[in-house]
């Protein structure tokens, strides 16, 4: 569990991407890489209700609170989405609901992976952002009820 | 056709010289463009043309008497005389300009659709067609109560002739094909499925939308009723594109949009229309666009469409070889006559990441299903990477893409 707080993860993401220079090439590589190290993610979480929609990569997500903090889990049918995902869980799981729906990220511009989140609509990461956040709202509110 | 096509006479260094936008690095590398089968690049003549019409002679054409709107509505019109001679129509009244194939299709969908189709009738398309020549399809014939059926795709990629064949029936009242397969590149015989169509009493749509780059295109020797072509396919602008009718047909059509220019007499009792071509063209058009397609076609005559077919072939034969090569590479599409466009598949790697891959290196491709789901749900899968070449293509370029993709099994196994 990281005690660490959201920007300080993303800036390590990005000191360790620095070594990279912005070759392309190598940073999708790398990427690919990481996310070759994602947990997998439970056959049963790889469903429709699961899916987070992209044209051409599907992204599946799981999240559940711990502590008091969310914790996600995820996979992808293409390796450069699995391995942003990897990125997206590494900053935003083991974090409380606030502090998540409140983040800024920044790391995908400072990586040069800006343009998913851009007009780019292919792979769903942007789509993935906002469902992490949404899981966060939602699961803060159903601790709250009980 | 000539028997001896003098190809060593293609300056290939020279045609490039003429595309401003291909001498750039993409992600530190040389743009490699290989996504012409979404779109082409524009040689200088064709921007030129559309900065030499807004700098010299812009005007509303066919309207006014001013110096300026009679030199705009004459480059105009000698457009629709190169486009007819471009697919050899009979008539340049033939000749009607469109935003391009997806809205000729349409045109001829609700126009002659409403018209002539009634419930119980049959369309024919094919399972190689683009969502363009599918989709304007099932709205008429939802709209009519008519039903379409699918000519079946071979595991080569061409067309079930027999099949074909088979469907066709004293319902048959449109059959509606591609020329040439923007997924696969598959040249279809449109000269036959045209003549078992008229055997059947059914009219005849033909995609050309792929062949404008690459075939030869003869309205009159295919046969067909209706042809549909897009600039931007065939090193022309975006938005602009012309549909081919024959006359008879074009004339009991009823218009497709309403306004300005396709009018002869309007009161509020009644309208009378325009006679074709202007029927058909409501409000003022791209013109623009359109004077500058004519730049497009002319540059295509000035290196002879053959000789830039030759090319293309080349280009896809070296293509085909280096790739056949890499370790699990699967090609779809293996027609025996093809257009320069190379679908391909490679096992364990999702053509998403191959074609982000290929980008950091430069090299553009398309992934995914490129317009023709009902094709890859044919194949099984959910869409390739597409290499497609045009002229200006060079066989260096494609051992950039070979090396890349080489590059890619290499880290993934």
């Amino acid at each position: 569990m990281s005690k660490d707080s959201i920007n300080t993860i993303q800036d390590e993401i990005i000191d360790e991407f620095g070594i990279l220079d912005g070759d392309m090439e190598m940073t999708n590589f790398y990427i690919m890489e990481l996310g070759q190290k994602l947990s997998p993610l439970d056959e049963k979480y790889k469903t429709d209700d699961h899916i987070v929609k992209g044209c051409q990569s599907k992204v599946w997500m799981n999240a559940y609170m711990e502590d008091g903090n969310v914790i996600y889990e995820a996979d992808s049918n293409t390796a450069i989405t699995k391995g942003l995902v990897s990125l997206l869980v590494r900053v935003f799981s083991g974090h409380q609901p606030d502090e998540i729906v409140n983040a800024e990220l920044y790391f995908p511009g400072r990586i040069g992976m800006d343009r998913f989140i851009g007009t780019q609509r292919s792979n769903g990461f942007a789509a993935m952002i906002k469902q992490m956040k949404l899981y966060a709202i939602a699961l803060k509110t159903k601790e709250e009820s009980i | 056709m000539s028997s001896a096509i003098d190809h060593s006479a293609l300056d290939i260094k020279k045609i490039r010289s003429e595309f401003p936008v291909l001498h750039q690095k993409v992600n530190g590398k040389p743009l490699v463009y290989f996504d012409n089968a979404a779109t082409t690049q524009k040689p200088l003549r064709v921007i030129d043309a559309l900065d030499a019409y807004y700098k010299g002679y812009n005007a509303n054409i066919h309207r006014g008497i001013h110096t300026l709107a009679e030199k705009a509505t004459k480059a105009f019109e000698e457009t629709r005389e190169t486009v007819r001679s471009f697919l050899n129509a009979s008539e340049k009244e033939e000749v009607i300009f469109t935003k391009g194939t997806t809205e000729s299709i349409n045109l001829v969908a609700a126009s002659y659709g409403r018209r002539f189709l009634h419930e119980g009738d049959e369309i024919i398309l094919s399972g190689l067609e683009h969502h363009s020549n599918i989709v304007p399809w099932q709205l008429i014939a939802e709209e009519k109560g008519v039903r379409i059926r699918v000519i079946p795709v071979l595991e080569d990629g061409t067309l079930d002739m027999d099949a074909y064949g088979e469907l066709l029936n004293d319902k048959t009242k449109i059959v509606a094909v591609n020329h040439a397969s923007n997924s696969l590149g598959t040249i279809n015989p449109v000269r036959k499925i045209t003549k078992m169509a008229h055997e059947a009493g059914a009219v005849v749509l033909i995609d050309g939308a792929q062949a404008g780059p690459h075939l030869h295109i003869d309205v009159n020797d295919i046969g067909c009723d209706f042809y549909a072509i897009s600039a931007h396919k065939f090193y022309g602008p975006t938005g602009t594109g012309a549909l081919y009718g024959k006359r008879e047909l074009l004339e009991s059509m009823p218009p497709y949009q309403g306004g300005g220019e396709m009018i002869k007499d309007v009161s509020f009792d009644g309208t009378t229309y325009n006679d074709i071509p202007y029927k058909f063209e409501a409000g003022t058009p791209n013109i623009a666009d359109v004077i500058a397609m004519k730049e497009a076609i002319l540059f295509l005559d000035s290196w002879g469409k053959e000789k830039m077919a030759l090319h293309e072939s080349e280009l896809l034969s070296y293509a085909t070889d280096q790739t056949s090569a890499l370790k699990g590479f699967r090609r779809i599409g293996s027609a025996p006559e093809k257009v320069s466009v190379l679908s391909f598949l490679i096992e364990g790697i999702h053509p998403f990441d191959i074609g982000q891959m290929l980008d950091a290196r430069g090299v553009a491709v398309r992934t995914g299903h490129h317009c023709t789901q009902p094709l890859m749900d044919h194949f099984g899968i959910e869409g390739t990477v597409r290499a497609s070449f045009a002229v200006y293509n060079t066989k260096e370029e494609i051992d950039q893409m070979v090396e890349g993709l080489d590059r890619i099994i290499r880290f993934l196994k």
